[in-house]
């Protein structure tokens, strides 16, 4: 969820027992064991590709940070004697680092963090975290704490000393942690050089010791405010470096801190790559590349992206739905053994058993393909599994290409869409690939305006744009497209032949097109019918054909590249598409959840006793359920008297009617303990709480239903 | 000009002593007459308060220190335990005794601990014919230790029979300290504010060795001159005139003016200091960064400061919840219907109005209201249906952590949580675009 504090995800299970679930449901034959393996060495390549991803896009803001940290202290080392540093007060170098509004992403930042300072600047380093300093007691605590293991880690062979110093009870307070700081210090210089891997940290006399604040938001203004005078007070002795992890905006930071504090600090400000445009690169570096052999089907990512969208912010959750993704289809698709390198299909298409044949058969896709086959292909495709096979392993390959395709030209036509006023079909490319996932983007009302636009663009913006699209295409891994971009190439000299041979008649044309091109979305009707009737009665320019030429040449590599990955047969095997499911996982509604629990116990239950159609309450439900039902035909206060009479009604329905007469006003002292058992769970469940107002009552929580 | 005097120590000392405390004379020899002689029982407890940096701390550590009288200085935030607190003492008075011997780790849990602790501690240091002083400063931190801490340094000199005078230093009057169930009455003294004049002598004592003292005390008037309005911190003084002074010297180095040429060094220096002024001494952008622009000559516009980042991204629904929030917290409760209903019934105009409030809603303050009546005017304001998924809470929450929303009484989830709003209608404005 949003900013949620996850638990730290489970291991994951050991391989064999997972190969073993993935079994159990079906019967060998569909290769379970290979499907399980699949899936491993993809998700770790995709995920240390993951890794790389974010390690470059924070390279920038480790750097500066490092170089921060680096030049804070230095500066007093050097020249203690000047006279401006003597008479400047000397304050806590601090860095302001802004990470965007979901928490749960920043641990990954301060891991690589901490990480690259060790490496780089310093092995003293403390992260803090609000939830486990309530007071300035405890954060001194665990500041020590940290400080003092970390030195156990990195000096490993001066264990006996530290842990002595461990047991016994340390004094929390600055100044033993200044001595400690001396005493390591003092020992680092005495030491040998060469000994230790961070001989780099070494350079200098005296590391700063770094302070993270991971969560600067959630910190006590009275903790904070104590920590920074009393640090302020001995920075001399220690050299300390304050990192504040930031949400919101550093606004934070003279809300928390009154001037008298923050005069205290020198503070710099660092802010983080925005997740968006974190998570476009994501998309442009995982999805829109045929190095993987899974795909995305349009609805999944939609509920991928909307997730992040409107939820969460977390590229971090992104990621792990996206493995989600991959666990479930590589679970639930037999055939996804094929979704594989394309080095490795045709042996594992020969491998197949009858029964993999035969879900092949069972595609849809595939059924769609075989009709459209003449009558002897279409037996043979049904009959003979080694023809099937054949016949798989080409149309495999076919997709594979497609894919190759389907990428270059997407992007192309993005270079296109995203250089359109208004972005007709989108700004990012996300949501050019997802219209393009869903249906035929040339169907699309969007796709027709945007290409209207297209063909009133002026020369330059038209050249450029060609330019762009030869070269993705050049770099592209297809083989069919050269002839295209040699199209392409022969647009760009009938460009340049054109400027040549009129160069005074252009400026007239170009200067119409620069009015035309900025004209708004409701004038651009009105313009494109005054061209109509001027199409008729005006011989078109030159410029101008040659302009519609380009974009009727686009529209139709559009046509034959960026066909729906749907109406691809075989498409199953690599595409997931099961929205439904993830969304389910994913944006879970308890709410929801728990209404069909206790409306419809049957539909968790599976009892056949239970299923029950209409409104009416069956007795055979749980109590529980009865008891709800009942409650959700009242108003926001409910009487327990009559709600029991109703409840031992319902109960007592099925029983005999003669021993209902007998005791009629008598309510049975265990229907009663039943009752009250119910309404209590209603209350743990927070449907119902005991109301003030009237003693025998209790209010509702929830509204609805009535 | 009143020479500081007294028999028990040497005329030198004095002197040296006074160079060192200007315009603070009075109050040193106000302090010099009640501590007396060496081996004179003084005061049992002074409490001595004044403004920040009315140079308290300063004063009594110069004073203490020059006349090599027995002491022990203890930053009473820095020690926010009772137990860390005696024990720091302790060991102050340990380490400066014998310098010999490894000092043993004290435990002193409670103040009948100290006390014989301390005696012991005076006994080793043979000190019964000098009196000790305990300065404890900024002593307002006493009062949130145990409550007899407070009373106990008070009167230390009686608890422990031995020559000790405790000496607490604050910001603020001796009245918030004083326990409902009495106590000793300390020796109060107040350091009042330096004027301007004061700081002008103060300043201009330390000039850079480059210079002579005229031109840095013509500088330090024109600093005086911007900032005196502002802040009459000496320590923040101090440090804003170390920071621009190599701007203020910069014509002077170029060969373009000398150092008698008063006005031209002003026009120069002025605008920038305004500029300090708006930037460094708020903190919005940090000293480093100042001196860097400065050395590079660059305007300090490009460099944004901390407030110019206002701007935070939000989640889709985490904006819309902030603005349910915000108006939920801002507008009473029967507007509800009519705002957010879309077939609110007629409003009986002349009774709406009658009763409308004359203060606006906005100078009360933000009204807590119940999730309920988020969840409903959230509803009412997106477009689109709203699932009422998990993530939609747990967006409730993190707002709450990030300090937008904030919780109101920490009772029962259950019993139906209670939120306000805490962002400005600025905020809600930049996020409702």
């Amino acid at each position: 969820g949003c900013f949620v504090f996850k638990p730290s995800t489970k291991k994951r299970r050991s391989s064999e027992k997972t190969a073993h679930d993935f079994r159990s449901r079906s019967d060998d034959s569909e290769d379970t064991e290979l499907r399980f393996v699949t899936c491993q060495s993809l998700w770790t390549q995709i995920k240390s590709e993951t890794e790389q991803i974010q390690e470059d896009l924070n390279k920038q803001l480790l750097d500066n940070l490092v170089n921060f940290l680096s030049r804070s202290h230095s500066e007093f080392q050097e020249k203690t004697t000047e006279w401006t540093c003597r008479m400047k007060f000397r304050e806590i170098p601090t860095a302001a680092l802004v990470l965007g509004v979901n928490v749960t992403d920043h641990d990954l930042t301060f891991r690589g963090l901490s990480d690259v300072l060790q490496d780089n600047v310093t092995p003293y380093i403390a992260l803090l975290e609000a939830k486990d300093c309530p007071g300035i007691k405890n954060l001194m605590q665990k500041l020590m704490g940290q400080l003092m293991n970390c030195d156990v880690d990195v000096d490993s062979l001066e264990d006996e000393d530290c842990v002595q110093v461990s047991q016994n009870r340390i004094r929390c307070s600055m100044s033993s942690l200044i001595s400690w700081y001396e005493s390591v210090t003092k020992k680092t210089d005495s030491e040998t050089p060469s000994k230790k891997r961070n001989s780099s940290s070494r350079q200098w006399q005296s590391p700063p010791v770094v302070v993270i604040f991971k969560d600067m938001e959630s910190f006590t203004t009275k903790v904070l405010q104590d920590f920074i005078v009393i640090s302020s007070q001995h920075i001399c002795e220690l050299p300390l470096v304050l990192i504040f992890g930031i949400a919101t905006s550093p606004m934070i930071i003279h809300r928390l801190l009154p001037h008298s504090v923050s005069s205290l600090l020198c503070i710099e400000l660092f802010q983080s790559l925005s997740c968006k445009e974190h998570l476009s690169t994501i998309i442009d570096k995982l999805l829109l590349t045929s190095r993987f052999p899974f795909k995305l089907g349009g609805k999944v990512l939609q509920v991928l992206i909307n997730i992040f969208l409107y939820h969460d912010f977390s590229v971090q959750n992104f990621i792990k739905g996206f493995q989600l993704c991959i666990v479930e289809h590589f679970y639930s698709q037999p055939l996804s053994v094929l979704c594989c390198q394309l080095v490795d299909v045709k042996k594992r298409v020969y491998s197949l058993s009858h029964d993999q044949c035969e879900n092949i058969r069972r595609l849809p896709s595939f059924r769609r393909y075989v009709e459209n086959q003449e009558s002897g292909k279409q037996i043979a495709l049904l009959t003979y599994d080694s023809f099937l096979k054949e016949e798989t392993e080409k149309l495999l390959e076919d997709l594979h290409v497609y894919h190759e395709n389907y990428v270059s030209i997407l992007r192309c036509l993005h270079v296109l869409t995203s250089s359109l006023p208004k972005y007709p079909l989108g700004k990012q490319i996300r949501e050019l690939h997802c219209a393009c996932l869903e249906n035929r983007v040339w169907e699309t009302e969007e796709y027709e305006s945007s290409l209207q636009l297209a063909r009133m663009l002026n020369k330059t913006d038209l050249v450029t744009m060609l330019q762009q699209c030869v070269e993705i295409l050049m770099s592209s891994s297809g083989k069919e497209f050269d002839k295209t971009v040699e199209k392409l190439k022969e647009f760009l000299t009938q460009f340049q032949n054109l400027e040549e041979a009129s160069q005074e008649r252009d400026v007239s044309v170009s200067s119409q097109k620069e009015l035309q091109k900025k004209t708004d979305l409701y004038h651009l009707q009105k313009t494109l019918l005054e061209l109509k009737e001027s199409r008729r009665s005006k011989k078109l320019t030159k410029f101008e054909t040659l302009r519609f030429e380009v974009v009727d040449y686009i529209d139709s590599l559009v046509r034959k590249y960026l066909v729906p990955a749907d109406d691809r047969t075989l498409h199953e095997i690599v595409y997931f598409n099961a929205a439904t499911i993830l969304r389910g996982h994913l944006n879970a509604a308890p709410r929801t959840a728990l209404h069909t629990a206790l409306n419809n116990p049957h539909w968790y239950l599976k009892n056949q006793a239970l299923k029950c159609d209409g409104g009416g309450i069956s007795n055979k439900a749980p109590d529980i359920c009865i008891v709800y039902k009942l409650h959700l035909e009242c108003g926001r206060l409910i009487n327990l008297v009559d709600w029991l009479e109703a409840f031992s009604t319902v109960v007592m329905a099925a029983e005999e009617p003669n021993a209902d007469a007998a005791s009629s006003d008598q309510v049975d002292d265990i229907i009663h303990a039943r009752f009250i058992r119910a309404v209590s769970e209603l209350e743990l469940l927070g449907f119902i709480k005991p109301s003030k107002q009237k003693t025998d009552h209790v209010a509702r929580l929830t509204w609805g239903g009535c | 000009m009143p020479n500081l005097e007294h028999p028990a120590y040497p005329a030198a000392d004095l002197l040296h002593l006074e160079s060192l405390v200007p315009c603070r004379e009075s109050q040193v020899s106000m302090l010099l007459s009640i501590f007396g002689e060496r081996q004179q029982f003084s005061f049992p407890s002074i409490f001595i308060y004044g403004h920040t940096s009315s140079g308290k701390t300063y004063v009594m550590q110069t004073l203490l220190t020059t006349l090599q009288l027995p002491h022990v200085f203890v930053n009473c935030v820095e020690y926010f335990t009772s137990r860390l607190l005696l024990e720091e003492i302790l060991i102050q008075l340990q380490s400066s005794s014998s310098d010999t011997e490894q000092t043993c780790p004290v435990h002193c849990d409670t103040l009948n601990d100290f006390v014989r602790l301390f005696k012991q501690a005076v006994a080793s240091r043979e000190l019964q014919d000098q009196t000790l002083y305990i300065v404890l400063d900024r002593a307002e931190q006493l009062r949130e230790m145990e409550a007899n801490i407070l009373p106990a340094f008070l009167r230390l000199q009686e608890l422990t029979d031995r020559n000790v005078t405790v000496v607490l230093l604050s910001e603020i009057v001796w009245e918030l300290f004083r326990p409902n169930v009495g106590c000793f009455e300390p020796f109060t003294m107040y350091f009042p504010d330096y004027s301007i004049g004061h700081l002008q002598k103060i300043l201009s004592q330390n000039h850079p060795p480059e210079y002579s003292a005229d031109f840095y005390s013509a500088y330090i008037n024109i600093l005086l001159g911007v900032f005196y309005m502002v802040c009459r911190d000496l320590k923040e003084l101090r440090h804003l005139a170390a920071l621009n002074f190599a701007k203020y010297c910069e014509p002077v180095v170029r060969g373009e003016a000398n150092e008698r040429d008063t006005r031209k060094l002003w026009k120069n220096i002025e605008p920038h200091l305004k500029k300090a002024m708006q930037t460094v001494y708020l903190r919005e952008i940090s000293s480093s960064q100042w001196e860097r622009l400065q050395h590079d000559g660059g305007e300090p516009g490009q460099l944004k400061g901390l407030s110019a980042h206002t701007h935070v991204e939000l989640p889709y629904y985490s904006k819309f919840l902030l603005i349910a929030a915000y108006l939920a917290s801002y507008n009473p409760v029967r507007t509800d219907k009519r705002f957010f209903l879309k077939h609110h019934g007629k409003i009986r105009k002349t009774n709406f109005m009658k009763k409308h409030e004359k203060t606006s809603n906005h100078l009360l303050g933000p009204k807590p209201f119940p999730l309920d009546r988020l969840l409903a005017i959230l509803y009412s304001i997106v477009d689109n249906r709203v699932a009422p998924t998990a993530n939609i809470f747990s967006q409730i929450t993190s707002l709450v952590t990030l300090q937008l929303l904030s919780m109101v009484g920490q009772n029962d989830q259950l019993d139906g949580p209670r939120y306000k709003c805490t962002v400005s209608l600025d905020f809600i404005r930049a996020i409702a675009r």
